[in-house]
């Protein structure tokens, strides 16, 4: 479904993504790992066309259509969407006038005030987008959004971070609903960023990979790397990975 | 309705003005120095011309150039003339109405359109006014409006003027409030299409545990120059003054101001101005000012130009929208002003001004 081929992605004319390759098929999902700075959160950036991600090389191919120079809008209206970790707080703009736009991509606007309830978020609807929402707030609204878009290929960053114990449940089986992972044929695809892997307590993912100094550099299954992770640290993961390739 | 006028019912409807019994407790229009159409509607609000007013009422007089200076300036000067003409509105004692009171001001012909208008909300009244002024496009001059606003004790009075001008006309009102003891005021402002000149700083004179409340949303376009403020005098304890702007150049020059004076201990002001350039010969000039007086008071401000954040354009593209539904969406947002207290029916009337507007940024 997603290609992505030696892609290199400056910031801010500086460097961060440097010839990644990414394949994902119909179906999956891969959980990315990732210290700080890693360039986790650029490379879904850069999927989804954020203008401020220029890239440099390499190009990204979706659903066997090039879209490295679309616009966000034309790449969303293909089929793909991202929740994002920090997302911009817009004054006077109402969260229900933005559920209204990703229900629109989908036919799914009898489905709004029945999925805001389910993500408690109906006391939100007529506020300022993501003003004033506390993190776990703002996580909530980002998978509202995206249940609403119902897209085929779904990028979260750091889906779990600020959410509390309570609701971490209700976001973990919404992401796994948005992904199809208890269906046994599965057309949706995604990768989910997380530092925690708290999410993969209710997500599972079928791969998982480790971006550091914006290369992939390591790839294999999602809990032995978690678990190497936290033993280890990154270092230690890495090097165990070069180990076992040798 | 609107036959004798020479000003059709969509430009009346574009500054709020409706002309229809059921959604309006009385109707005033005023065009050059005549007035057109005089109808209340409900008991306990008089309205009328300055004039007749002088003549039914002994103590209007009193009330003519009481808070505001006749030599103030030459424009002030200059409407205090003879043919001078405007609306007196009254609310009676206690009377509540939510309905709004219309008046509009219409230039065509004159070269100096010269208002005194006078505006009484008795104690423990509470009284809405909606004011659209206008003109005729071949209308060529100058618009001098002086108001006075009585608030009295415990009476609140929300006014929401609304200007529609074109681009030959020069705009100067002049006006001042008196908000007597536990009263409010809230005065709301939108501009939004093309003018010459607007100049104006109105001034409110807040007494014990009362309070003012000013709005306004300006769009200054092409060869616009405003230049507007409020100004709130806080003079007893307990006294509290709100001024929010927010105001968008699309190459016209707009100075926004605000000054909140604390001239006595236990009072409080808070000023926000918010300015956005849409257009690369925008120009801006924010002019906040707090002025302290006395010690033990609370006056802050807020002041923010900018242009439209790619981040939040980028935000919205990655739910579905294009870039000019995302820059329309923020725009829309941006002019959007929570107003506390502010009835319904003017909400709607300003959000309406607002949409209307929207096609053209």
């Amino acid at each position: 479904m997603l290609r992505v081929v030696n892609l290199s992605v400056e910031v801010n004319g500086k460097r961060i993504l440097k010839n990644v390759n990414l394949y994902i098929k119909k179906g999956e999902t891969l959980a990315l790992f990732g210290p700080n700075g890693s360039g986790k959160s650029t490379l879904l950036n850069a999927i989804i066309g954020n203008p401020a991600y220029k890239i440099v090389g390499g190009r990204i191919v979706f659903k066997k259509v090039d879209i490295t120079n679309l616009p966000t809008d034309e790449r969303v209206k293909l089929g793909m969407a991202m929740s994002f970790q920090n997302p911009p707080k817009i004054s006077g703009v109402k969260l229900i006038d933005v559920l209204r736009y990703c229900a629109k991509l989908s036919g799914n606007q009898e489905k709004i005030y029945e999925l805001a309830e389910k993500m408690k978020m109906k006391e939100h609807l007529e506020r300022s987008v993501n003003l004033g929402f506390s993190g776990g707030e703002v996580k909530r609204s980002e998978i509202l959004q995206l249940m609403l878009m119902n897209p085929d290929f779904v990028m979260l960053d750091e889906p779990d971070s600020g959410v509390d114990l309570e609701n971490i449940s209700l976001v973990g089986k919404a992401i796994s609903e948005l992904l199809e992972r208890e269906m046994e044929d599965r057309k949706k695809a995604g990768i989910i960023i997380t530092h925690q892997g708290h999410i993969l307590d209710y997500v599972s993912a079928d791969h998982g990979a480790i971006l550091y100094n914006g290369k992939i550099a390591c790839i294999g299954d999602p809990r032995d790397i978690l678990d190497q992770i936290r033993k280890n640290g990154y270092e230690g993961c890495l090097t165990k990975c070069l180990k076992d390739m040798i | 309705m609107s036959e004798g006028y020479d000003i059709d019912r969509e430009k009346l409807r574009e500054v709020g003005i409706e002309l229809d019994p059921k959604k309006r407790s009385a109707t005033f229009i005023q065009q050059d120095q005549e007035v057109r159409n005089v109808a209340t509607f409900y008991e306990g609000v008089e309205v009328m011309s300055i004039r007749d007013a002088m003549k039914k009422y002994d103590w209007v007089k009193d009330y003519f150039w009481r808070i505001l200076r006749r030599d103030q300036d030459e424009f002030t000067k200059e409407a205090d003339s003879e043919d001078v003409n405007g609306y007196f509105i009254r609310a009676l004692p206690n009377v509540k109405v939510e309905i709004p009171v219309e008046a509009c001001l219409f230039l065509h012909r004159a070269r100096t359109q010269k208002v005194h208008n006078i505006v009484i909300a008795e104690e423990g009244s509470e009284l809405n006014i909606l004011t659209g002024c206008t003109s005729h496009p071949s209308a060529v001059g100058m618009h001098i409006g002086v108001s006075e606003f009585f608030v009295k004790r415990n009476a609140k009075l929300s006014f929401t003027m609304i200007h529609s001008w074109h681009n030959k006309i020069e705009v100067r009102p002049r006006s001042a409030a008196i908000v007597e003891e536990n009263a409010t005021f809230i005065s709301n402002y939108i501009l939004l299409n093309p003018v010459k000149l607007v100049q104006m700083y109105p001034t409110s004179y807040v007494y014990r545990n009362s309070r003012a409340i000013f709005n306004s949303v300006i769009v200054a376009l092409e060869g616009s120059v405003v230049d507007s403020g409020s100004r709130a005098v806080l003079k007893e304890p307990g006294a509290t003054a709100e001024i929010i702007s927010r105001t968008i150049s699309k190459g016209g020059k707009i100075t926004a101001r605000g000054q909140i004076i604390g001239e006595s201990e236990g009072v409080k002001g808070h000023l926000e101005c918010k300015g956005l350039i849409l257009s690369e010969n925008g120009d801006i000039t924010a002019i906040p000012e707090l002025i302290a007086r006395k010690p033990n008071l609370e006056l802050s401000h807020e002041a923010a130009i900018g242009k439209i954040a790619e981040e939040e354009i980028f935000y919205l593209m990655s739910r579905g929208m294009s870039r000019d539904e995302a820059v329309s969406a923020i725009v829309r947002g941006f002019m959007e002003i929570e107003i506390k207290g502010l009835p319904e029916v003017l909400k709607r009337t300003i959000d309406k001004a607002i949409e209307d507007m929207k096609d053209a940024l």
